[in-house]
């Protein structure tokens, strides 16, 4: 018996909108299995993760704190990725500019600086997320160095350099040697939008990044240039557009809004710089991007829905004692069955019962 | 013991892992296929490495635990890539998110335990020869085993008639098929073998490095093998010398921390990492000309019957 994969004359535009609740359904099925291994109910553990944190306001807020940046991050990355640039160090360029915002705030720290503090902060770790992202691009493009890998290495070099500086010259002087700065002041704070809540403008920002990025891959002619240059660079070239322009335009678009997510996630629901402010949004967006099909309205969607699982997660720890690491492996499993299912798009599986022979052999 | 011979040893022990996984690696790329992977694989060989070998008390048993994970992790990778025909670089992105789950999730009761360390060898007399009897007799037998590896595929790539093949395969998957080679076949072949390697070298970890088990112990030496197989242009001899040089500059940084430098230990740390962009850079720019990456390195394969 063999699997065989036919050629779709054109891709199946119905498939492309089913597949990921395909995926969703089979991910499911084996965390069901997964749960029965690890000798939990596989009803009630599916519950925990994905009812109940539906059914509080407080963890249906906590599910849009959580997919903010996953979902600015992802969009960024869906740029990327539509470019065929493989930009994975988005982990970094959150934590790049968590650290490039947070100068501001540790310099202006009890100075009664103005209402512009947080905004200057956001332009900064944009800015300097988009320049530690343009390092990989620029490689990539002048060197012909693999950006998969040199994003990757950054990514343990940023994390490196939020310790030291939260270990080193920012720490709080009052906060019995734990490696953080003090607590950020109400100007460099993102505001919340419900009293009392933990909803933040961030999640405000994040809708305004999802408008744009649709009116960008939409609406425009760079975003077509992206297209393009990703689905068929043969065509691109003779079009004219230039591909190197577009992996560096793209990285430094993902780059700040990764760095912006990530001086919203300190500035907002964290506070103060420390490490381990990313529960590896950075690596989960890219989940994020995929099950989002890079389509910025996917994307709002997958995000929320991963923020569910984190949630989900912690839930399912505190309440039926199912180890965090099972929201990962979730995450994983995800992942392979939106990229199984998204090969239906393009090929129809058939299952041939012939000898092995005559069907991977010669003809 | 003096203390070359100690900073030797050090370097042979951070080397080989790496040489380990990247082996495995090139091997698979060899054959065309890109598994991005590496480190998820290294991972859960970790996990399931000391597993084996608390359960057991065998260190052999524990390295056959992390070749049989880094196998079947590697087994996921080829259905998706070679049976799907799903983009390898986002499978492989895949296979390292599931394994850094899967390890914290088999790893989780391991934490806090010890093991014995793998032994390293003693030859009466042989290794009692001052300076090299301890380098040369004195490693434990990942270290053999590792440099006989390297040779044993350079052997095979080379000298055989099934590494020619696999060679094609690598180059051009479309001759390999119109000759009659079973293209998937080899390269499920070649992604198994990636997958064992870097089970056994995420095994080593635990097994012969540090006698404890810790989520996330790998800390990014897959990708950085990834990164010693561009080094090497894909070429076996090439990748001994620079696991070593990688695996000196990892302990380099270590001594550097202990001699008291007066550099933050952080930036000492970040220093593989960098030295890995660095050396990508300058192999990239010395390649410009034509590059010698096998042809169909990362491309996807459906034969049509």
């Amino acid at each position: 018996m063999q699997l065989v994969l036919e050629k779709r004359a054109e891709r199946s535009n119905t498939i492309a909108l089913v597949s990921p609740v395909i995926a969703i359904g089979l991910t499911l099925v084996t965390m069901s299995i997964l749960f029965a291994i690890l000798g939990k109910n596989p009803i009630s553990a599916l519950g925990v993760y994905f009812i109940d944190p539906l059914t509080d306001s407080y963890s249906l807020q906590e599910i849009a704190v959580k997919a903010t940046p996953l979902v600015m991050i992802a969009i960024g990355l869906s740029l990327c990725y539509l470019a065929n640039a493989w930009n994975i160090g988005a982990e970094g360029q959150f934590l790049v500019g968590a650290v490039a915002g947070s100068w501001l705030a540790v310099k202006t720290q009890g100075t009664d600086a103005g209402p512009w503090v947080l905004p200057a902060m956001m332009v900064l770790a944009a800015i300097g997320s988009a320049l530690y992202a343009l390092i990989p691009a620029i490689c990539k493009v002048r060197f012909g160095a693999s950006e998969i890998l040199t994003s990757l290495m950054l990514v343990y070099v940023a994390d490196l350099l939020l310790d030291y500086l939260v270990r080193g010259p920012w720490r709080d002087p009052k906060g019995f040697n734990f490696p953080t700065t003090a607590e950020f002041d109400p100007v460099a704070i993102v505001p919340v939008l419900i009293e009392g809540g933990r909803l933040h403008l961030g999640g405000v920002i994040a809708l305004v990044i999802v408008a744009a990025g649709a009116v960008l891959l939409g609406k425009t002619i760079k975003g077509f240039e992206i297209r393009v240059v990703g689905a068929a660079p043969r065509a691109a070239r003779f079009g004219g557009f230039n591909s190197n322009q577009l992996i560096l335009l793209t990285f430094a678009i993902s780059g700040a809004l990764a760095g912006l997510a990530g001086i919203i996630e300190v500035a907002g629901p964290v506070g103060h710089l420390q490490p381990g402010i990313s529960p590896g949004y950075g690596f989960t967006a890219i989940i994020v991007a995929f099950l989002g099909r890079l389509n910025p309205v996917g994307i709002l969607i997958a995000g929320l829905f991963l923020a569910l699982t984190f949630i989900g997660g912690e839930q399912a720890q505190i309440a039926m004692k199912i180890p965090l690491d099972v929201t990962k492996v979730f995450q994983g499993i995800l992942l392979f069955y939106v990229l199984a299912c998204d090969s239906l798009i393009l090929y129809r599986f058939r299952l041939v019962f012939a000898s092995p022979k005559v069907s991977s052999g010669a003809h | 013991m003096g203390l070359i011979e100690a900073i030797v040893l050090a370097v042979l022990a951070a080397s080989t892992p790496l040489l380990l996984a990247a082996t495995g690696e090139l091997v698979t790329e060899r054959s065309g296929v890109l598994n991005l992977g590496v480190e998820g694989m290294m991972i859960v060989g970790a996990a399931c490495g000391f597993g084996g070998a608390w359960l057991s008390g065998s260190v052999i048993i524990g390295a056959l635990c992390g070749i049989v994970a880094g196998v079947l992790m590697s087994l996921i990778f080829a259905l998706m890539t070679l049976g799907l025909a799903v983009n390898q670089v986002a499978t492989g992105l895949a296979l390292t998110i599931l394994g850094i789950g899967l390890s914290g999730l088999i790893g989780s009761r391991f934490v806090g335990e010890k093991i014995s360390l793998a032994p390293h060898l003693y030859i009466p007399g042989l290794t009692d020869i001052p300076l090299i009897g301890r380098i040369l007799f004195g490693e434990d037998a990942f270290v053999y085993f590792s440099l006989a590896l390297v040779a044993g595929v350079w052997f095979f790539l080379y000298r055989t008639r099934a590494g020619l093949i696999l060679r094609a395969a690598g180059d051009n998957h479309a001759s390999a098929h119109a000759l009659g080679y079973p293209v998937l076949r080899i390269r499920m072949f070649a992604v198994m073998f990636g997958g064992a390697c870097a089970g056994l070298a995420g095994a080593y970890l635990p097994l012969a490095y540090t006698p404890f088990f810790i989520p996330g112990m790998t800390a990014g030496r897959g990708w950085i093998a990834l990164a010693l197989v561009v080094f090497a242009s894909w070429l076996p001899g090439r990748l001994v010398i620079g696991a070593y040089l990688f695996g000196a500059v990892t302990i380099l940084q270590l001594h550097a921390q202990g001699w008291g430098v007066g550099i933050p230990s952080q930036f000492m740390s970040a220093l593989p990492y960098l030295a890995t962009v660095v050396v990508l850079v300058l192999i990239s720019r010395a390649r410009t000309g034509g590059s010698t990456a096998p042809a169909a390195l990362g491309t996807v394969f459906v034969p049509d019957r």
